[in-house]
């Protein structure tokens, strides 16, 4: 049964994708795709626009949907694995926050002075900001949540909320400080957006996802062990302090490399693991990869909401993601209410 | 025949507090020692630095001859094997999967079977596929000690008999249960298993061990067998407890009953 599973996923991501494809301002019929890629016969015409559409504009905000969705669901199944938590999520607990923080500073007040110099902002600039900002908050809220190797649910939580509260008003500053253009560009980080997708784009977050897929295997052993606590993962052979490190650079970049290019995009890394526990039980192993593959499913579905819903307008996918997320959430928190006392 | 673990002046401190000063305990291949004593005594902290969880802030900790700093985490699972005493587990595995972490990446039909006949000993059999969260507290500590004995038996393999510390195996145990671990620790022991386990319930002390010691502030207070540890001054010193040990009749093997103790409660004296 469970060895079934990442076939599934896998054909129900290429269907997503697929579907995907054929829909938009200019609808465009499985046939007519088909012939855009001269695998059938088609109106020359036709195939030419076609064409652009799908490589311009459709197919790279498709790529990036699903490198953005692996990235955030893996990141959430590894930090749920890290803090032992099954509220774990980057965006929820401030680690996107810091991350878009910590970008948008790079745009605002790296704009001005480097502008003022002379010099243009490098394209990975952004990336390695929001790297910065997300080990930065992960860090902090790892001391604030972990007591002598026992994670505490209510700190997390709330350590989580004030991360988040503090970027959040840090983002506000930022706000005050821009002008116009930047002023966008910010407003973009907060509410998490698809939109402007290029292969460039693609390129640039693609090798973090390699290397997530790298490492996952690696430390799925460790994180089912870390499960019993962090003594008790020691005893049975697990070098702790690495793991740790390594799963909080892993976030860290995950989150980072996400959050540069859509913004913070909520709750994918909550839902999507937990959804899999249900599906396949907790063990890492195939929970890390399978995370990627539906988080990956999940973000082209709903990008594809988010710029048909409202169309000709767009919606932000935080939005949608966050309309689904938020009550799963508080189901979850109902479940764990054991947990966090009366 | 060498000693396999060997604690020298080992001191601990926390803060301004002193947590262990001056302990030293040197323990044979196969043998069992329990470890007693009033809580805070010490007894945890002993095991946390016989383990390696815990760097003493002076005296070291040999392992067959090695220091356990130069042991990775790795190694050192292959040596010895710990039972905490209470385990939280966040994510519903199941009992089996919980048992066959003992055996780390290994796989196929010798670990299949070790942890079936691990589930078997402690009287775990048809729960192998309960998530371990479903369980009472009592069943996730056997589950816990049947992985530990998969540790235990997998490190066996490889590196022969090693070392097995306990952390108040029998706390939520009924006695049936109690007796059973009683009984798994004693058959590791007699295949050259050294077994080091903290214990509170002095007659299970007793039962188990031909080795008892006894901390009190941080110190090692006496040290030997049941007959020779357990005894009325003993316990008066340590644990302020009067007039409780008794002598069973045909073997003359002590026990302890607080009777004496009644007229120091409250009620009927």
């Amino acid at each position: 049964m469970r060895v079934l599973v990442p076939p599934v996923l896998l054909v129900v991501l290429l269907l997503a994708a697929a579907v995907a494809a054929t829909i938009g301002a200019a609808g465009i019929p499985f046939g007519r795709i088909a012939a855009a890629f001269g695998l059938a016969p088609g109106n020359p015409a036709l195939v030419d626009r076609d064409w652009l559409v799908l490589w311009s504009i459709r197919l790279p905000r498709i790529a990036l949907a699903i490198i953005i969705g692996g990235l955030l669901a893996a990141c959430g199944a590894v930090m749920q694995g890290l803090f032992r938590n099954p509220l774990a999520d980057p965006a929820l607990v401030g680690v996107s926050s810091g991350a878009a923080l910590a970008a948008a500073a790079m745009i605002v007040v790296g704009d001005r002075y480097l502008s003022s110099a002379g010099v243009t902002l490098p394209l990975e600039a952004l990336p390695l900001a929001a790297f910065v900002g997300a080990l930065a908050s992960t860090m902090i809220l790892y001391r604030i949540a972990t007591r002598e190797g026992r994670t505490s649910v209510a700190m997390f939580l709330l350590g989580g909320l004030a991360i988040a509260a503090l970027a959040n008003a840090g983002l506000g500053l930022l706000v005050f400080l821009a002008d116009d253009r930047q002023l966008r560009d910010i407003n973009f980080w907060m509410l998490g957006s698809l939109s402007g997708a290029t292969w460039a784009k693609v390129g640039a977050i693609a090798p973090f996802l390699v290397a997530l897929a790298f490492v996952l295997p690696f430390i799925a052993r460790g994180l089912d062990l870390l499960v019993l606590g962090e003594m008790e993962a020691f005893h049975a052979g697990v070098s702790v302090e690495r793991l740790k490190r390594t799963c909080v650079v892993l976030v860290a970049a995950a989150a980072g490399a996400a959050v540069s290019v859509s913004g913070v995009i909520g709750f994918v890394g909550l839902v999507v693991p937990h959804l899999l526990r249900l599906l396949i039980g907790p063990s890492h192993r195939l929970l890390l990869p399978t995370a990627a593959l539906l988080g990956a499913a999940l973000l082209v579905i709903a990008d594809t909401f988010a710029r048909t819903l409202a169309a000709p307008a767009e919606l932000p996918i935080g939005i949608v993601t966050a309309v689904i997320g938020a009550p799963f959430f508080l189901y979850l928190l109902l479940r764990q209410r054991a947990l966090l006392g009366p | 025949m060498n000693p396999v673990l060997v604690a020298t002046s080992i001191v601990v401190r926390i803060g301004a507090k002193t947590l262990l000063d001056d302990v030293a305990l040197s323990l044979g291949p196969g043998e069992v020692v329990a470890l007693v004593g009033p809580n805070g005594a010490g007894k945890s902290t002993l095991l946390r630095v016989l383990s390696g969880d815990l760097v003493p802030l002076a005296g070291s900790v040999r392992l067959n001859g090695r220091t356990l700093a130069s042991y990775g985490p790795r190694a050192l699972a292959g040596h010895r094997a710990v039972l905490s005493q209470s385990v939280s587990v966040a994510f519903p595995f199941t009992v089996a999967e919980i048992v066959r972490m003992g055996a780390g990446d290994g796989r196929g039909r010798r670990i299949d079977d070790l942890v079936e006949a691990a589930l078997a000993e402690v009287d775990l059999g048809n729960f192998d596929e309960r998530a371990i969260t479903t369980l009472s507290g009592g069943e996730q500590q056997r589950a816990h000690f049947a992985r530990v004995l998969v540790q235990l038996a997998c490190g066996e393999a490889t590196h022969g008999p090693g070392v097995l510390l306990l952390d108040e195996p029998t706390a939520n145990l009924d006695l049936r249960h109690q007796l059973d671990v009683i009984a798994a620790a004693k058959s590791r022991a007699a295949r050259g298993v050294t077994v080091v386990a903290i214990l509170h319930d002095l007659n299970l002390a007793g039962l188990l061990a031909e080795r008892i010691v006894v901390l009190n502030g941080g110190r090692i207070d006496s040290d030997g067998t049941p007959d020779q540890v357990i005894t009325d001054a003993m316990l008066e010193r340590v644990l302020g407890v009067a007039d409780a040990v008794g002598r069973v009749p045909a073997e003359g093997t002590p026990f302890v009953l607080p009777h004496a103790a009644r007229k120091l409660l409250p009620g009927k004296p």
